[in-house]
């Protein structure tokens, strides 16, 4: 489908990527280690998903990375301190944050302002209010936290498919079928197409961009929820920069940054690459962990130049002859 | 018609509608009316305030003051998603569909059959399919719109139009990019919309057009409301008088004959050019302070053979001389570096910058061909753009406002500025007269001459042949890519080009992809 040769060169770079590593570290072929690559970068895999539909429409979020600090101090504090049962917090989190993300996305459609700007305040704001709760890690000691870390489906070659590798699992493909497969989606694509042409289609424009903000805040949370399970802590700094490691995926995946084209499939698979490289690191032991960082931007270099080059070969209209003007 | 659109009842009112953006006044105090089974041309000059209105009554923009009455019932839509629930479907000038989208989702958007809440891909490609199928296109409708011309683009956009088989369709200037064959086949559609009681708004400065399908006509000047007359009874020369405000000066009389006798210098040839599977191998001279027309149908070959001649398209056979020495024409750059302007026929959407006032986008070519060390002084931008303002008659007459608050028509009369402002040796115009009013097109159809008489070499795609017929010298007929005829001197007239397309075959238009 749409965006299906950008998504097919992620393909192509993970699987060579993943061979060359698994070459030098024979260990590295084993479903242990792709279970816990996907356990790893489960919250990563799940924040992507949102920032995939964001980034597809034409915008962008700089909170999420925030709200999953917020998120995690929020459930720490709330089952720790104030003695909410964890089910209570947890939907108390993600009511707040679906609201977080719907104020962002109301403010950017009426007030005609910049995604960029509207998600930087939003990322101050989220990131300040977790500091107000708390500028201590705090420990979660509840019953359901361990149960939910011990929970794992074992696999053939010693591989444990984690509870929240299984919850980043479900999400991204349920966020590929929704982007692919429904109205919602269609319209998602045609905000990244062009706004106005899609208002002047009849696609509810606002509606669309407050429920764009809200899926990706929500998914935040859940992220969020996700990245306290594997910390088994809530702390105001946790995942500071975020944001940038999940715009990095979803480039990586195939997904433009001005709009319109890109897969939820693609972004899972930049995601993927971005835990292989640190996988390898690990692996390796005496590069320094900064490595991924500058191999992502080697990365992100060379998507970024590749899809211009796609660009600039579809922008040539004669390539088509009988589609061709006349 | 054997209805009489009189006694029909009235389905969209209009009444009194006033909107002003900042201190132009774009509407004042305009009523409309459509009635139930009528076709409805709207008229004006460019920049009379046709497409507002039309957005004001479908709610793109708000209004100041006024009514809109649909079926009696008071409406104020707030967006065009709210006009069309009223029962209001509209094809914007600016061709609104999304490029990024397969052909199937652009007709479909936000209404495809769903079930269980899943877009069902299939049974919607196979609507579009028959959607397009009466409209004569055999398309594959799961390709990204952008990767069709603008032609199909547009039918495109008609077809969803048609098909959200509203109460009122309002089409603003749908034939600007489509040929006679296709523009015969939306008027077959249209007959049968108002067959159903569905009342039509047709915008378009094709008066031929106007005068073949309309039943009434409503003329609008610099912002109010002329006259609503009934077709049939309105001579041409008063429906021209009502838009302009006055006569339009003669100027489409028949070529100068001395033109033809002088032989001239040959500016620039093209021998056994071409590039295979895009335009067959063709001779063609350009002399100076001559015309050359292409024509032949859409898909012919004509754009092809534009491009190939700027350089805009790489040939990959024949020679190309400039004035008798031989060049390389492989890149735009080369196009411009030899003298050459091309003003492509998507101008409209390539070529503008919307937020750049008029002078910027003028002096834009000039500047870059004179390369960015040697800027133009404030004081030489001013005089360019006041003289093409002035020539083009650009309203209004303000080289300082920015050129996408312009009206259609005007925005290319802009665009048209910036290439002659080059003084090109040769100029490329594509469809130099698509959405420009019977005032500017007069004007325009002058200046081709007048830039000739001063030794510009020309090279003029249309569509419509009589406007070929008054400037060409020679007129170069394309066939399926091909240059099958050259006509010159007496030969040049309407039935011998319409021939010459004609030949041989009939297959008209089978526009698609392979
Ligand atoms: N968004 C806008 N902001 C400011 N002025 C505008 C805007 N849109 C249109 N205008 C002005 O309103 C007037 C009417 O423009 P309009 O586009 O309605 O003309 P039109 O009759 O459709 O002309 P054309 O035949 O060229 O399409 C013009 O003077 C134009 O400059
Ligand atoms: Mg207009």
């Amino acid at each position: 489908m749409k965006g299906l040769p950008p998504v097919l060169i992620t393909a192509i770079v993970l699987v060579a990527g993943f061979v060359l590593c698994a070459l030098q570290f024979p260990n590295i072929a084993s479903t242990r280690v792709v279970c816990n690559l996907l356990t790893d970068n489960a919250f990563l895999g799940i924040v992507a998903t949102g920032m995939t539909f964001v980034i597809i429409s034409g915008g962008i979020d700089l909170s999420v990375g925030s709200v999953i600090g917020f998120t995690t101090v929020f459930v720490a504090l709330a089952i720790e301190r104030w003695g909410m049962p964890p089910l209570v917090a947890f939907a108390a989190i993600l009511a707040l944050s679906a609201a977080f993300g719907a104020a962002m996305g109301a403010v950017i459609h009426l007030f005609d302002l910049p995604p960029f700007i509207v998600t930087l305040a939003g990322m101050f704001l989220a990131r300040g209010a977790s500091f107000l709760l708390s500028t201590e890690s705090v420990p979660i000691t509840a019953p359901i936290y361990s149960t939910v870390s011990d929970f794992a489906l074992r696999l053939p070659g010693g591989g444990r498919l984690t509870a929240v590798a299984i919850i980043m699992l479900v999400i991204v493909i349920g966020g590929a079928l929704l982007l692919q497969l429904t109205r919602f989606g269609a319209n998602v694509y045609a905000l990244g197409g062009s706004r106005v042409t899609a208002s002047l289609m009849g696609v509810a424009v606002g509606k669309m961009t407050i429920r764009i903000y809200m899926l990706s805040s929500l998914l935040a949370g859940i992220a969020g929820i996700v990245f306290s399970f594997y910390t088994g802590a809530g702390y105001s700094l946790s995942a500071v920069g975020v944001e940038l490691d999940t715009i990095a995926a979803v480039v990586i995946g195939g997904t433009l940054l001005t709009g319109g084209q890109g897969s939820v499939v693609g972004t899972f698979l930049g995601v993927l690459i971005q835990g292989l490289i640190q996988t390898y690191i690990n692996f390796d032991g005496t590069l320094s962990s900064w490595w991924t960082k500058i191999a992502t931007g080697v990365l992100l270099f060379a998507f970024i130049a590749l899809q211009q080059v796609m660009i600039a070969l579809a922008r040539r209209p004669a390539v088509r002859p009988a589609g061709a003007t006349s | 018609m054997e209805t009489s659109p009189d006694s029909a009842p009235c389905l969209l009112e209009v009444r009194g509608i006033s909107k002003s953006f900042g201190a132009v006044r774009a509407l004042q105090d305009v009523d409309f009316t459509l009635r139930a089974g009528e076709i409805h041309a709207l008229l004006g000059e460019n920049g009379a305030g046709k497409s507002t209105l039309i957005k004001v009554v479908t709610g793109v923009f708000p209004r100041d003051a006024g009514i809109v009455r649909l079926g009696g019932a008071e409406v104020a839509p707030r967006s065009s998603k709210a006009a069309l629930e009223a029962g209001i479907a509209t094809v914007y000038q600016e061709v609104n569909l999304l490029p990024n989208l397969s052909v199937a989702q652009n007709l479909f958007l936000d209404r495809q059959p769903m079930r269980f809440g899943i877009v069902r891909e299939g049974e919607m490609r196979r609507r579009a399919k028959a959607l397009l199928a009466e409209f004569g296109l055999d398309i594959d409708v799961a390709a990204p719109l952008g990767s069709y011309s603008v032609a199909i683009q547009h039918v495109t956009a008609i077809a969803r139009a048609v098909d959200l088989s509203a109460r009122v369709l309002i089409l603003d200037e749908p034939t600007a990019s489509l040929d006679r064959h296709e523009v015969e086949i939306l008027f077959k559609i249209m007959r049968q919309l108002a067959g159903r009681g569905i009342g039509i708004v047709f915008v378009s400065h094709f008066l031929d057009q106007v005068y073949e399908i309309s039943d009434r006509i409503t003329v609008l000047r610099n912002g109010r409301l002329v006259g609503e007359r009934e077709t049939a009874s309105l001579p041409r020369l008063e429906l021209i008088r009502m838009m302009l405000g006055r006569e339009l000066a003669e100027t489409t009389s028949a070529r100068a004959p001395a033109s033809e006798q002088q032989v001239r210098e040959i500016c620039a040839s093209f021998e056994g050019y071409g590039k295979s599977g895009y335009v067959a191998p063709f001779n063609l001279e350009l002399r100076h302070g001559e015309v050359v027309g292409l024509a032949g149908l859409l898909g012919s070959g004509r754009t092809e053979t534009a491009r190939l001649v700027f350089g805009a398209e790489r040939s990959d056979q024949g020679q190309a001389k400039v004035e008798g020495a031989p060049v390389r024409l492989q890149t735009p750059r080369d196009g411009v570096r030899h003298g050459f302007g091309y003003c492509p026929e998507e101008r409209k959407t390539e070529g503008i910058v919307a937020e750049l006032t008029v002078r910027e986008n003028i002096v834009l070519a000039l500047q870059a061909k004179r390369g960015l060390y040697l800027p133009l002084s404030r004081r030489e931008q001013d005089e360019i753009a006041a003289r093409f303002v002035k020539l083009l008659d650009i309203r209004p007459p303000d080289p300082e406002r920015p050129v996408g608050l312009l009206s259609g028509g005007n925005q290319q009369k802009v665009l048209l500025a910036r290439w002659l402002a080059t003084s090109p040796r040769l100029l490329v115009l594509d469809e130099p007269t698509r959405g420009i009013d019977v005032g500017a097109h007069a004007e325009i159809i002058r200046l081709i001459r007048e830039l000739c008489e001063d030794g510009l070499a020309l090279l003029v795609i249309s569509s419509e042949l009589d406007e070929i017929v008054t400037y060409s010298d020679r007129v170069v007929v394309l066939r399926d890519r091909a240059h099958v005829e050259e006509l010159q001197g007496e030969a040049i007239d309407v039935s011998n080009i319409l021939a010459a397309i004609a030949a041989d075959n009939s297959a008209v238009a089978q526009e698609g992809r392979p």
